[in-house]
Parts: C-alpha cells; sequence; structure tokens
C-alpha cells in the first residue's frame, strides 16, 4: 500500500495503475489505446483517402466527367451508391477524383507556408534587432487581413484557377508558422548547447538550420497537421464560392455548391461535404495524438 | 499605463495606413484588368470607349498617383467609388455593413451563451459524458464546412421540416420598417411593426446558428482549458481544505481567474465573425458586408474590395488594441515585457 502523501502527488491514471496492480500488457495497451486510438481512427481515414486519391481510376468504373443527361440526378442506388448530379455524373467517383485536388492543395500550402514562415520567424528570432522588427511587424500586419477575404481579393485579382488560389492563399498562410517558430527559436537560443556551438566557431546558418531548428520542430509539425484540414476547408470554401477549381474538375467545395440548390437530391451536395468532414476530423485527430505523444504534459489540460 | 496605451495607438494607425498600401498593391500589380471584366465585349473592343473608361476612373494614372489620390480620398471619409453600383464605397459599406453586426453578434451571443457554461461543466465533470459530449460538439464545430452546414440546415429545417423560413433577411411578405439604425431588430419595433420584428428573428435562427457553429468551439475548449488551468492551482486546495463548497469554489475562486484567456479569445473571436461571414451571407443571402466583398470580388470592382478590406482590418486593429488595453489593465505585468 502506498503512504497517502505519495498517492496525492500522483495522477489519478497512475494512482488506478498502482491500486489495482494493473500495469500488466493487456493494461498498457488499453492504455495506449485510450490515448492514441483516436490519432490511430484519424491516421487510417487519411491513409483511406490517400489511396482514393492515388488509386482512383481503378477503384471506380466511371470516368469523373462523363456526361449521361439520361442518367441525372438519379438516386443512390447499387448501380451509382452514392448517386447522380445534375449532369449524370458519378457523385462517389467525382468524390474520389476529388481528393486528389483536395490533398495536394492541402500539404502544397501548408508545407510551402509553413517553410516560408518558418524561415521568416527563425531567422527574425536568431538575428534580433532591426531584422527581426521588420520581419515580425510584417507578419503582425498579415494577420489584420482575415484569411479568406484577401484569399477571395487575390484569387479573384489573379483569375480563377486552382493554381493561382493556391498562390493567394499562401500569401495569407504563412504568418502564423512564422510566430510560432520565432517563439521557438527564441525559447531555445540561450540554452547552452547553442553557445557551445558558437564558441566551437560554426557559422550562423549551421547553428540556426542544423542545431536549433531540429530541436524546435516538434510543435511546428503539430502545427502544419492541425492546420491541413483548415487548409482543405479554406480551399473548399473558395471553391465554393466559385474561386478555386475550373469546372469540370471535381472538387469537393464546387461539388456542394453545384448541388446546393437541390434539395430534394440532396444526396449531391450532402456526401462532399461529409467527404471533407473526416478529412479535417482526421487530420485534426492525427495533429492531437502527436501533440500528446511530443508532450506528454499538455495531455492533462 | 497612458504613455502604453498612446504607444500602442500609434502602432495601431500605423498598421492600418500598411495595410492600405498592401491591399492598393495587390489590387494593383495583379494582371486581372477590371475594364474587361466591366464593360461588354463589345464595348471592350473599341479603344476610344476603353480609354474614355480609364480616364473618368483614374485607371490611366501612374501608380502613386493612384495611391496619393486614394490617401487624401480617405482623409475625407472617402474610399471611391465602386466601379459595379456607382456610389461611393463607403455608402454602400454603410448600407450592408448593419445587416453583419446584427448576425454576427447574435452569433456571438449564442457562442458565448452555449461555449461558456459547457466549457465550464466539461472542466468541472472531467472525462464524464458532458466533457465528451463538449469534445464532440466542438471538434464538429470547427471541422464541418461553413457552406455545407448551411445547406444541410436549409434543407433540413426548410426544405424538409418547413421549421424555419428560407434565405434572406425578412421574408418577401414583409414590408421592411423605415431606415434608422440598419438592424432588423431594432428598427422593426421603433416603428411599431412587431410581425416583422418576430419575422426578422426566425430569419436569423438558422444563418447564427451556422456562423456560431466554428466560435462554439473555439470557446468551449478554450474555456475547459482555462478552467482545467485555474483548478490545478493551490488556492483552489486551499479552498477546498477550508471545507468550502464544491459549486462555491467553482463560481467563486476559479471561473473569476479563467475568464481572462476567454475574454482575449472572446474579442477576437467577435472579429473573426464580424469578418468572417462572407460564406454564411452568400447561402442566405444576408444583405451585408460578406456578400458584398465576395460580389465585389467575383467582378474585379477594386475600390469595393479595396474599401472593405480597409473596414476589415481597421476592424481587427481596433479589436487588437482594446484586448492588449484590457489586458495591461487586469494584469499590469503585461506593460512590464
Amino acid at each position: 500500500m502506498t503512504p497517502p502523501a505519495t498517492r496525492a502527488a500522483l495522477t489519478d491514471a497512475a494512482a488506478t495503475v498502482l491500486a489495482t496492480g494493473a500495469d500488466t500488457r493487456s493494461g498498457r495497451r488499453r492504455r495506449w489505446w485510450r490515448r492514441y486510438g483516436l490519432a490511430a481512427l484519424g491516421g487510417v481515414v487519411i491513409l483511406l483517402w490517400g489511396f482514393a486519391a492515388l488509386l482512383a481510376p481503378v477503384i471506380t468504373p466511371y470516368a469523373p466527367d462523363t456526361v449521361d443527361v439520361a442518367g441525372r440526378l438519379a438516386e443512390p442506388s447499387t448501380l451509382h451508391w452514392l448517386g447522380t448530379d445534375e449532369l449524370g455524373r458519378d457523385v462517389l467517383t467525382r468524390i474520389i477524383y476529388g481528393a486528389r485536388t483536395s490533398l495536394l492543395v492541402g500539404f502544397t500550402v501548408v508545407l510551402i507556408g509553413g517553410a516560408a514562415g518558418t524561415l521568416v520567424g527563425a531567422v527574425a528570432a536568431y538575428a534580433r534587432g532591426w531584422a527581426e522588427e521588420v520581419l515580425m511587424r510584417a507578419t503582425d500586419l498579415m494577420f489584420c487581413f482575415p484569411p479568406i477575404i484577401l484569399a477571395m481579393a487575390i484569387a479573384a485579382a489573379l483569375g480563377i484557377g486552382t493554381r493561382n488560389t493556391v498562390i493567394a492563399m499562401l500569401v495569407v498562410w504563412w504568418p502564423k508558422f512564422a510566430r510560432l517558430a520565432r517563439s521557438l527559436v527564441l525559447g531555445q537560443r540561450s540554452l547552452e548547447y547553442v553557445a557551445a556551438a558558437r564558441t566551437i566557431g560554426f557559422p550562423p546558418t549551421h547553428i540556426l538550420f542544423r542545431q536549433i531548428l531540429p530541436n524546435a520542430v516538434g510543435p511546428l509539425v503539430v502545427l502544419i497537421t492541425l492546420d491541413l484540414g483548415n487548409a482543405i476547408l479554406v480551399f473548399a470554401g473558395l471553391s465554393f464560392l466559385g474561386l478555386g477549381v475550373v469546372p469540370p474538375t471535381p472538387e469537393w467545395g464546387s461539388m456542394v455548391s453545384e448541388g446546393r440548390e437541390l434539395v430534394s437530391q440532396w444526396w449531391v451536395a450532402t456526401f462532399p461535404g461529409i467527404a471533407i468532414l473526416t478529412v479535417v476530423i482526421g487530420f485534426n485527430f492525427v495533429g492531437d495524438g502527436l501533440r500528446d505523444w511530443l508532450d506528454p504534459h499538455a495531455r492533462r489540460r | 499605463m497612458l504613455r502604453y496605451i498612446s504607444s500602442r495607438l500609434v502602432i495601431a494607425v500605423a498598421m492600418v495606413l500598411a495595410a492600405t498600401l498592401i491591399i492598393f498593391l495587390i489590387a494593383n500589380t495583379v494582371p486581372g484588368d477590371p475594364v474587361l471584366t466591366q464593360l461588354g465585349d463589345v464595348a471592350a473592343n473599341n479603344p476610344a470607349i476603353v480609354e474614355a473608361y480609364r480616364h473618368k476612373w483614374g485607371l490611366d494614372l501612374p501608380m502613386w498617383d493612384r495611391y496619393w489620390l486614394f490617401l487624401r480620398g480617405l482623409a475625407h471619409g472617402d474610399l471611391g467609388i465602386s466601379i459595379s453600383s456607382q456610389r461611393p464605397v463607403i455608402e454602400d459599406i454603410a448600407q450592408y455593413a448593419p445587416a453583419t453586426v446584427e448576425l454576427s453578434t447574435v452569433a456571438f451571443l449564442l457562442s458565448v451563451i452555449f461555449g461558456l457554461p459547457l466549457g465550464v461543466l466539461a472542466a468541472m465533470k472531467r472525462d464524464s459524458w458532458i466533457d465528451h459530449l463538449a469534445r464532440a460538439v466542438s471538434l464538429i464545430g470547427v471541422s464541418a464546412p461553413t457552406f455545407w452546414l448551411a445547406f444541410i440546415m436549409l434543407a433540413v429545417f426548410y426544405g424538409w421540416l418547413g421549421w424555419a423560413p428560407g434565405p434572406g433577411q425578412i421574408g418577401s411578405d414583409q414590408f421592411p420598417p423605415p431606415d434608422v439604425t440598419g438592424v432588423m431588430l431594432i428598427d422593426a419595433p421603433l416603428a411599431g411593426q412587431w410581425d416583422t420584428f418576430w419575422d426578422a428573428v426566425s430569419h436569423l435562427v438558422l444563418p447564427s446558428i451556422v456562423l456560431a457553429s466554428a466560435t462554439i468551439g473555439l470557446i468551449t475548449r478554450t474555456t475547459r482549458a482555462a478552467m482545467l488551468e485555474a483548478l490545478s492551482q493551490d488556492y483552489i486546495r486551499v479552498a477546498r481544505a477550508k471545507g468550502l463548497r464544491r459549486y462555491g469554489i467553482m463560481m467563486g475562486h476559479a471561473l473569476p481567474n479563467a475568464l481572462l484567456p476567454v475574454v482575449t479569445l472572446g474579442g477576437l473571436a467577435y472579429a473573426q465573425l464580424l469578418t468572417g461571414t462572407v460564406l454564411t451571407e452568400t447561402i442566405f443571402s444576408w444583405p451585408g458586408l460578406g456578400r458584398y466583398t465576395f460580389q465585389s470580388a467575383v467582378i474585379l470592382d477594386f475600390p469595393a474590395i479595396m474599401g472593405v478590406t480597409l473596414v476589415v482590418a481597421i476592424v481587427y486593429v481596433v479589436v487588437n488594441l482594446v484586448v492588449d488595453v484590457s489586458y495591461a489593465l487586469l494584469d499590469p505585468r503585461v506593460m512590464r515585457r
């Protein structure tokens, strides 16, 4: 029996383990599932969508843009699992092909935007002085613009198309990474290994990119994962407004838009929305799991 | 204190100025040509008409002259003339802003009324069903696409069940009340049109729920985290050791201390609501700034886009200023940083 004073300092979970003596293999496995089960589920969902995007022509017998006026607005059936849209195109097929656009755009925006923002924030934090002032004021400035409005203005001005919308999103995407990277590098900067590296005589670029950044990369990876869902949401929103993909490219947001007037043919707009929802929730689960794994203390909040 | 506030003010003004420059640069360096979008095919092929058009809107002046014109107009409260509505942009904004303020204020109240208690309950009964419910609500609210949620709401409650009215601010059988504030919920009772008032209320239900869905999740999560943080502090243990009742500890000790981050987030969430109405307003045909922005962006109405973005940037800067200052008032340590 553990003395009471020690038990009070333990977490509830650990106390249960001690009290029941349940630190068995099955107990450990159960705890792993409780902690990372949702993350695993999210990972499976993302993987499934990834396979769907890669293997689209193998999975579905239909082409995404074959028009079949005779079979338009068919209800879900064994022939068309999720029905057909106003032009007789198979909804499930278009959703599967749509995964290509959504995932590609999501990864492009978050990876390039994340890299650019990290570079700005890391350089600002390491350089200090006027360079930091200039870079961080520029970052603050970008925060004055709500992403969707600025992206809308840019997308409208550049012309409609996936590439231009991605450019518009990149313009508004980097600042949050710059802020996070700056605070992370500032935290590492005063640690002893940085002073040691400087004493050895490593050049600043080596210290920043080879010594400091690898130590600060964890939270950045978490933000990137959580942000993937967000990027997919914003792109779908712009597409919904007609500022994303050019028809007839299959894309989830524009599919919802095409079906928005068809209330009694609910399947046209409902299923693409569910596709977006699952991807976004999947990335959220994986991101939360990554954060728990990297920072076990934060888990308890 | 005064020095802190005034330095914040100077920064805020500089930010607004820089924001106008950025928007102006975006609008001017991009390849899209407003003339070709505005004029029909026939007129766009006639050089004389194109030239006259460019001259009329000052599009033939050098870029910096145009920016100077814009800034000088700004000092007089002039945001230029909208190419599509042929009216001063400031008048357009004044006409559409009240509907947006109305919608986002109602959505904000909804998020606080639901999000705050849900977050407090989730923290009090951690790992209970209500905690899981709170987590599920905030997850779906944050992850579901606004436009899709709006479609589902309209399809179910308007198309299928017929409980809610369709898109728009009031029904087509209602006469709009005389314009005093522009806010339907205030103008209708002022004119004694109670039927219109209740009609407007029923039209607000769906769009405000859709708009609030994301912020409810945000407020719930923040409140829960802040409550858990406060509950782990020593003064809570002292209060418990004194034998205070659980309810008294929660409401009297933990909640006031947990509110600080929630107030900050609340301010930012309100700004986000005010500016994040584009999708919701477009779907619900809500005659507000969001729909106006969208319509201007699609036809490259630069004066209108610049005006709206400027207004939005000012809202953001002002909210940030208020949050910064209130933070300094609540926690004097902030100023010394």
